[in-house]
C-alpha cells in the first residue's frame, strides 16, 4: 500500500470531563473514498473538525504525505489542501455560485475583484467534475435545489487543488435522483486523484462508493476495512459494538 | 463569441452570454424571481411625484426640486451609512445620536475653542469612527446584540449631547463653508465638468471591466447594453444639470416690461456632489473589493463566512466603523441646513433612516441591498414629506402616509419573494 496522504495516529480530544476521541487512527489515499461511519456521538464530527483546523485535536499525530504538521487554524488546513463540505453546506444563500465557491479566496487584481478570472475557473472547475446540473455560474445559491447546492460546495472544495476533502453526510438531504448524482460526482472527485473521506449513515452509499471504511464507536476507531473485504452486517456491527473488530489499527 | 479564442466556451453560462434581447429576457426573469431591488421605491418614487405635480402647482418646479433634494440629503446619508451595518443583519440605533453628537462637536469646536472648521470636522470624524470602534467592538468581540449596545448609546450620548451643548442651548452655524454644504450652489459650470468627469471616469471603469473579462476568456455583456446603461446615466444625469442651471430664484417681477433684478439661485446644490461622491465609492467598495464581498458574506451566513476563513469580527468592526462615520457626515449635513445645532439634533431621524433603506429593499435580516436602495428610499420618505407639506396637509398626515408606504414596501418584497419561492418549488 502506498503512503497516505493524511494519517492521524492516536488522536485524542476531549471537552472538560467528555474525552470524545479516545486515541484514533485514521488514513487516507489519493484517489481513494474513505468513509467514516459511526452512530451519533462517535466523534465523527469532532474528528472532522480537528482535520478542518476548526477544533484542534488534543493530542495526537497528524501526518499529510508522511511529515508531520500541526492543524490548528482553518488556514492551515486549507494550506495543506484539506477541505472540508459541511452537512449544512456552508454557503451564504444571498451570493452567487462563483462568489460563494471563491468566498475567502477572491480573486483581486488592481484592488477590485477579477470577477473574469474567476468565473472562468468556477465553470471550468464544475465542468471538469461533469457536473450538467448547473446552467448559469452566476445563479443565486438560494435558487439552487439541495443536490446543486452540494454540487457546488463540493466543486468549491476543489477548487483550489484540494489534497485531501472531506464530505460531512453529502446525501443526508437529498432525494433519490440528487443522491446518485452527488454520488457519482463523488467518485469522479476520487477519481481526479483527490483523497476523498466521506462521512455517512447510510451504509448503502457508502458500499456504493467507498474504497476502505473505518467505524468509530464511542470514541475509538473498532475498525479500517477495505469495502471488498466485508459486508453492511460485519459494519452495522461494528458501529453497533455488537461486534469487536480483531485485526490492525483496532 | 469570437473573441474567446484561447479557450473553448464555457458550456455552464455566466448570464453575460448573448444579445441586448437575451439580456432583457434575462433581467425580467430575474424580477419575477423575486429580486426586485430598488423598482418598487423607483415606481414609488415616480408615482408620488407625479400625484404631487398634479395636486400642487409648485411642486415641479427645480426651486422645489433643490429643496427636495436638500431634504432628502440628511436622510439619505444616514440611511446609506445604516446599509453598512443593516447587510450584516445588524442595526445601528444610535446613529442618529452620533450624527447629533458629531454635530455639536463641530460646532463647539469652532465656536468655543476656535478651532479651524476642517480640524473640527476632521476631530468629529474621528469621533465618529471611534464610537464604531466601541460599537463594533462590543458587538463583535464582547457578543452582545448590537440592537442593546446601541439602544444604550442612543440612550447615553442624548445625554452627551446635553453636556456637550449645554442645557437647552444651541449653537448656530457660522462658518461659511459649513453653511455653503445645503446653502449654496456650484457654479453651472462646475456642476457640468464634474457630471463630465464623473461620466469618463465610469465609461473608463467599464471599458476596464470588459478588458479584463475579455482577457480571462470570459463574455462580456453586449456593448450596446453598456452604451444603453451609460447613455441612460447620462441623461438623467444631464436633464438633472440642466434643470438645476435654471434660475431657480422666485421672479420680483417687471416694471414697465423691464425685468426687475434678483439675485439668481442656480446650479447643483454643493451637497449632491458629495453625497453622490460617498455613494459612489460606498457601491464601489461593496460590489468590487473583496472587503465587500465579504460584508455581504457575513450578512448572508455568518458561519459560512467564518468558515471560508474570513475575520467576521473584523467585518463587523469596519461596517460600524463605516457607519458611525457616515452618520457624522449625515450630522453636519443636517446642521448645514438646519443652521442650528441644539442638543436635540439627530435625535429622532434614526428610524426613518431604517425606514428609507427598508422601503429602498435593504433586507433588515442582512446580505441584500445596496446604497443606492438606501439613497432612493430616503428620496421616497422625503418627497412625502415634501409634497404633503406643499399640499399644506398637517404634519400628521406625513407620518401616516410615511408609515403606510414603509409597510406597503415590505409587502410588496415580501409578496413578491412568496411567489418566487413558490415557483422554485415547482421545478
Amino acid at each position: 500500500m502506498d503512503v497516505p496522504v493524511i494519517e492521524l495516529t492516536d488522536v485524542r480530544k476531549s471537552f472538560g470531563p467528555v474525552d470524545v476521541l479516545k486515541g484514533v487512527n485514521l488514513q487516507a489515499f489519493a484517489g481513494k473514498v474513505t468513509a467514516l461511519v459511526g452512530d451519533n456521538g462517535a466523534g465523527k464530527s469532532t474528528l472532522v473538525k480537528g482535520l478542518a483546523g476548526v477544533q484542534p485535536f488534543d493530542a495526537g499525530e497528524i501526518k499529510f504525505n508522511n511529515e508531520v504538521v500541526s492543524l490548528t487554524t482553518p488556514r492551515e488546513a486549507a494550506a495543506h489542501g484539506i477541505e472540508v463540505v459541511y452537512q449544512d453546506l456552508a454557503l451564504c444563500e444571498n451570493l452567487d455560485i462563483v462568489q460563494n465557491m471563491f468566498l475567502g479566496r477572491e480573486e483581486v487584481t488592481a484592488g477590485t475583484l477579477n470577477e473574469g478570472i474567476m468565473e472562468r475557473e468556477a465553470s471550468e472547475t464544475l465542468q471538469s467534475l461533469s457536473v450538467r446540473t448547473v446552467s448559469s455560474v452566476r445563479q443565486k445559491v438560494s435558487s439552487l435545489s439541495g443536490g446543486q447546492r452540494q454540487t457546488v460546495a463540493i466543486a468549491r472544495s476543489v477548487l483550489k487543488n484540494a489534497k485531501v476533502v472531506i464530505l460531512d453526510e453529502p446525501t443526508a438531504a437529498l432525494g433519490v435522483a440528487q443522491t446518485e448524482q452527488v454520488l457519482s460526482l463523488v467518485r469522479r472527485l476520487a477519481d481526479s486523484g483527490v483523497a476523498v473521506i466521506l462521512i455517512s449513515h447510510n451504509l448503502v452509499d457508502v458500499f456504493k462508493v467507498a474504497d476502505f471504511v473505518s467505524v468509530l464507536y464511542l470514541g475509538h476507531m473498532v475498525a479500517s476495512l477495505d469495502v471488498k473485504d466485508t459486508n453492511n452486517d460485519d459494519v452495522v456491527g461494528y458501529i453497533t459494538g455488537s461486534k469487536t473488530y480483531e485485526g490492525k489499527n483496532a | 463569441m469570437t473573441s474567446t479564442p484561447a479557450t473553448p466556451p464555457p458550456t455552464i453560462g455566466s448570464g453575460h452570454e448573448g444579445n441586448l434581447g437575451d439580456q432583457f429576457r434575462a433581467y425580467f426573469r430575474n424580477l419575477r424571481s423575486g429580486e426586485m431591488g430598488a423598482l418598487p421605491a423607483l415606481a414609488g418614487f415616480v408615482i408620488l411625484v407625479i400625484l404631487f405635480s398634479v395636486l400642487s402647482s409648485s411642486f415641479f418646479s427645480p426651486l422645489n426640486f433643490a429643496n427636495l433634494l436638500t431634504q432628502a440629503a440628511t436622510l439619505m446619508m444616514l440611511a446609506m451609512a445604516l446599509v453598512f451595518v443593516i447587510l450584516l443583519g445588524e442595526i445601528d440605533l444610535s446613529a442618529g445620536v452620533t450624527s447629533g453628537v458629531t454635530a455639536s462637536i463641530v460646532v463647539v469646536l469652532i465656536h468655543n475653542a476656535g478651532v479651524n472648521w476642517i480640524v473640527a470636522l476632521v476631530i468629529a470624524l474621528v469621533v465618529g469612527a471611534a464610537i464604531g470602534t466601541f460599537i463594533g467592538f462590543f458587538v463583535a468581540k464582547v457578543g452582545i446584540p448590537s440592537f442593546v449596545v446601541t439602544l444604550g448609546l442612543f440612550l447615553g450620548f442624548q445625554g452627551l449631547q446635553l453636556i456637550i451643548i449645554g442645557s437647552g442651548g444651541a449653537y448656530r452655524v457660522e462658518t461659511p463653508e459649513l453653511v455653503a454644504i445645503m446653502n449654496s450652489n456650484l457654479p453651472i459650470w462646475l456642476g457640468w465638468a464634474l457630471f463630465v468627469l464623473a461620466m469618463v471616469i465610469a465609461t473608463a471603469i467599464a471599458f476596464f471591466d470588459r478588458n479584463r473579462r475579455t482577457r480571462a476568456g470570459v463574455p462580456n455583456r453586449p456593448l450596446s447594453l453598456l452604451a444603453l446603461r451609460l447613455g441612460a446615466i447620462a441623461a438623467a444625469g444631464a436633464l438633472f444639470i440642466a434643470l438645476m442651471s435654471l434660475d431657480r430664484a422666485a421672479s420680483r417681477g417687471s416694471l414697465n416690461g423691464v425685468p426687475i433684478a434678483h439675485d439668481a439661485i442656480e446650479g447643483v446644490p454643493i451637497v449632491v456632489p458629495i453625497a453622490v461622491g460617498i455613494l459612489w465609492i460606498g457601491t464601489f467598495i461593496l460590489d468590487r473589493t473583496r472587503y465587500g464581498r465579504h460584508l455581504y458574506a457575513v450578512g448572508g451566513n455568518p458561519e459560512a463566512a467564518r468558515r471560508a476563513g474570513i475575520k467576521i469580527g473584523a467585518v463587523r468592526i469596519i461596517a460600524f466603523i463605516t457607519c458611525s462615520s457616515l452618520a457624522m457626515v449625515s450630522g453636519v449635513f443636517d446642521a448645514s441646513r438646519i443652521g442650528v445645532v441644539t442638543a436635540a439634533s439627530g435625535g429622532q431621524i434614526v428610524l426613518s433612516g431604517v425606514a428609507a433603506a427598508v422601503v429602498g429593499g435593504v433586507s433588515l435580516f442582512g446580505g441584500r441591498g445596496r446604497l443606492i436602495h438606501a439613497a432612493i428610499g430616503a428620496l421616497v420618505i422625503a418627497v412625502i414629506a415634501n409634497g404633503l407639506g406643499l399640499l399644506g396637509l398637517p404634519a400628521g398626515a406625513n407620518f401616516l402616509v410615511t408609515g403606510g408606504v414603509l409597510i406597503l414596501a415590505a409587502t410588496i418584497d415580501a409578496v413578491s419573494r412568496k411567489r418566487a419561492g413558490g415557483s422554485l418549488l415547482r421545478t
